[in-house]
């Protein structure tokens, strides 16, 4: 098994998604005909530079998990182009990058710890079990789990061949990262990877990432619903509502100049620690609307503040703030036809 | 805040005397609460905080004795003058709902799904108040109002699966609030909502809360939904509690290194770059129970002396107390 290698050099992004798009459709009546369709994904577009970790924050349904799946291609992309490095994706090998190739350079690691593993295998074969598929020998493949394991913190001599159910929740994360790192990725995809821990062990994880990372030289694209979680380990973050990207930019222009008003609405909504400075007032009212039918024009102007005629007529387009900070607000837009558009926003966080 | 201040009233809402849960099974025991002793005045909210495992969840179903009958429950529960555990079934059901409401967190779970939204709550009214079925529907329909349902008196035919997650939790609010509780227990009820959401149930919770002058026990494992809703914090950890206070000192700086690493572990602020300080270790097996400080294991401060037996609660003044050699009484 030869090691993934750049191909690109730094500038080229590692990964470049456009329009990517995934509909399910709903069966139902007598017939079982599709009665309706839920726009998980629609028409996502932007890019992974290497080295990076992206965060993709978002309400439930809003399609993060459902991005996420298909930048692993556990789903296919109804509509959109994914090219890894500079090659397209799922593509013959003459022509692109067959989908075993590029799974060997992308890896997922999922929220439910104990689901995504084999409850049959101990996990040092658990861990094992890629590189021999991908030909390495039995020997070589589990020396390559033990090492891994101890690169999580999880000594082999002590734990390598326990069953998952005989360890913790913490540690059966630190084992699917190992997992995720077995075929040697450039890009790991984490799906909510510290939502079902405790706090004290979501901060062990989070180091363990950010060592790993810089150790195994990996690019991450991190998903979670935990705003200060995203902000801690992010360079940049994407905002995700209702299948649509909103806003996407550096971390620190995103949580200081939030420019759409649902990322402020997001940002808003983190409970405070301290009692002094307890909210009055919710962000937002109501939740989400339903993805099946999206709201025209701009999806978020049912639960926003400023909408008006404009927002229901047109589609926002992402207006560029500059530094690589994109948003979809009509607010954002000079000339967009929204009363405030182009004018700075206050930040009220 | 100002409720800590205040002196304690004569008689509490809630007090626990010395509680102790034990669940025994053929193949284990678990000694899942060990020696709780506390107190809620009327119209105070006290968070219990902790993580998984620490015994807060069965603390509060031990109040509304909903635990399963292998558990072993001793010690004293008293809600309005009241001893909790000598009621008869017949006084127990009067009680559940009557006096005592509780609210979960998968309203999905909590709510029956072959029952309207407005059903559910009518026949709480009902049950307790033996009122007509119109005037309870009358009563629930007020009640979707209260928790700010919006076109209440459509959704009063729904089905809990055509509400969406903020909708749901707002209904078993009220179902919860039908017979005008006196006190309230929430477990970790806003756990499961998105963001946007759950500040949304956080707030309407601390609006009915002072508007109904209700005691509230509020059991997350959230530092942020702490700090948005207590007056005071109750932290628990292998089954006991390890410090109480008033939230807005505790905040600032916990008395015991347990919080204290909690507090530090938790990403809140602008972190980037730093690496996270965190608990080593994981919290005991609770097989028996713990004859020394439980957190002594995992604490940077332990000393031979933490090992002497189980630290008494110090009272640090102020209404702060806690349960470590290390603070000095006040």
């Amino acid at each position: 098994m030869e090691p993934n290698q750049d191909r690109g050099g730094p500038a080229q992004p590692l990964l470049a998604l456009r329009g990517l798009t995934k509909h399910f459709p709903i069966k139902g009546g007598l017939f079982g005909t599709t009665v309706a369709t839920v726009r998980a994904v629609d028409g996502v577009s932007f890019d992974v530079l290497k080295g990076e970790t992206l965060g993709i924050v978002g309400e439930s349904g809003c399609g993060k998990s459902t991005t996420a799946r298909l930048l692993v291609q556990l789903l296919g992309l109804d509509a959109g182009t994914m090219v890894f490095d500079g090659e397209a994706v799922g593509e013959p090998r003459a022509s692109g990058l067959a989908l075993r190739d590029y799974r060997r350079q992308v890896q997922m690691v999922f929220q439910d710890s104990y689901a995504s593993l084999n409850p049959r295998l101990p996990i040092e074969d658990s861990i094992a079990f890629a590189p021999k598929v991908h030909g390495l020998s039995e020997s070589e493949a589990n020396e390559r789990a033990r090492e891994l394991l101890a690169a999580v913190g999880l000594a082999p001599a002590q734990f390598a061949r326990r069953y998952p159910h005989e360890l913790s929740g913490g540690q059966r994360q630190r084992v699917n990262i190992a997992r995720a790192l077995a075929l040697q990725p450039r890009l790991v995809i984490l799906d909510e990877p510290v939502s079902a821990l405790d706090k004290s062990v979501e901060a062990q994880v989070l180091n363990l990432l950010v060592d790993l990372k810089q150790k195994f030289n990996l690019t991450f694209v991190f998903i979670s619903h935990d705003l200060n979680v995203v902000q801690f380990i992010s360079d940049r973050v994407l905002v995700m509502y209702l299948g649509e990207v909103v806003e996407i930019g550096p971390v620190d222009a995103i949580y200081d100049r939030p420019a759409h008003p649902y990322t402020r609405a997001l940002l808003a909504s983190r409970p405070s620690m301290d009692p002094a400075f307890r909210r009055t007032v919710p962000p937002l009212v109501g939740d989400p609307p339903n993805p099946v039918n999206p709201p025209s024009g701009c999806r978020f102007r049912t639960r926003c503040g400023f909408a008006e005629d404009v927002c229901a007529a047109k589609k926002p387009v992402a207006a560029d703030l500059g530094d690589g900070h994109l948003a979809a607000c009509h607010m954002a837009t000079p000339g967009s036809g929204h009363s405030k558009a182009g004018a700075i926003m206050e930040v009220a966080i | 805040m100002s409720a800590a201040l205040q002196m304690p009233p004569a008689a509490p809402l809630m007090k626990l005397t010395d509680l102790s849960v034990t669940f025994q099974t053929r193949d284990r025991t678990v000694h899942a609460v060990n020696g709780v002793n506390m107190e809620l005045a009327e119209g105070e909210v006290l968070c219990i905080l902790g993580e998984s495992g620490s015994g807060k969840s069965v603390t509060l179903r031990a109040l509304m004795r909903l635990l399963p009958k292998f558990a072993k429950v001793t010690g004293g529960i008293e809600v309005a003058g009241q001893n909790v555990l000598a009621m008869n079934d017949r006084r127990m059901a009067d009680f559940r709902g009557g006096e005592v409401a509780m609210i979960f967190q998968e309203p999905m779970t909590a709510l029956d799904p072959v029952f309207t939204v407005g059903r559910q709550i009518a026949e709480v009214v009902q049950r307790h108040e033996g009122a007509s079925r119109a005037t309870a529907m009358a009563r629930a329909l007020e009640l979707l109002e209260l928790v700010q349902i919006p076109s209440a008196k459509r959704r009063l035919d729904a089905y809990p699966h055509e509400l969406s997650g903020g909708l749901r939790q707002r209904a078993m609010i009220a179902v919860a609030l039908a017979c005008r509780p006196k006190l309230l227990l929430a477990d970790e009820p806003t756990t499961a909502l998105d963001a946007t959401v759950q500040i949304q149930v956080l707030l309407l919770l601390r609006e009915l809360q002072q508007r109904l002058g209700m005691g509230v026990i509020f059991v997350t494992h959230d530092l942020g939904v702490a700090g948005e809703i207590a007056d005071r914090v109750a932290v628990m950890y292998a089954g006991r509690v390890v410090e109480e206070g008033p939230v807005g000192p505790f905040m600032a700086g916990p008395l015991h290194p347990y919080p204290q690493g909690l507090l530090n572990s938790t990403v809140h602020g602008n972190m980037r770059g730093k690496v996270l300080t965190t608990i080593p270790g994981a919290p005991p097996s609770l097989s028996s129970v713990p004859t020394s400080c439980s957190f002594s294991p995992r604490c940077a401060l332990a000393e031979p002396a933490c090992e002497a037996g189980v630290p008494a609660m110090v009272e640090a003044g102020g209404g702060r107390r806690g349960r470590c050699i290390k603070i000095t009484a006040g």
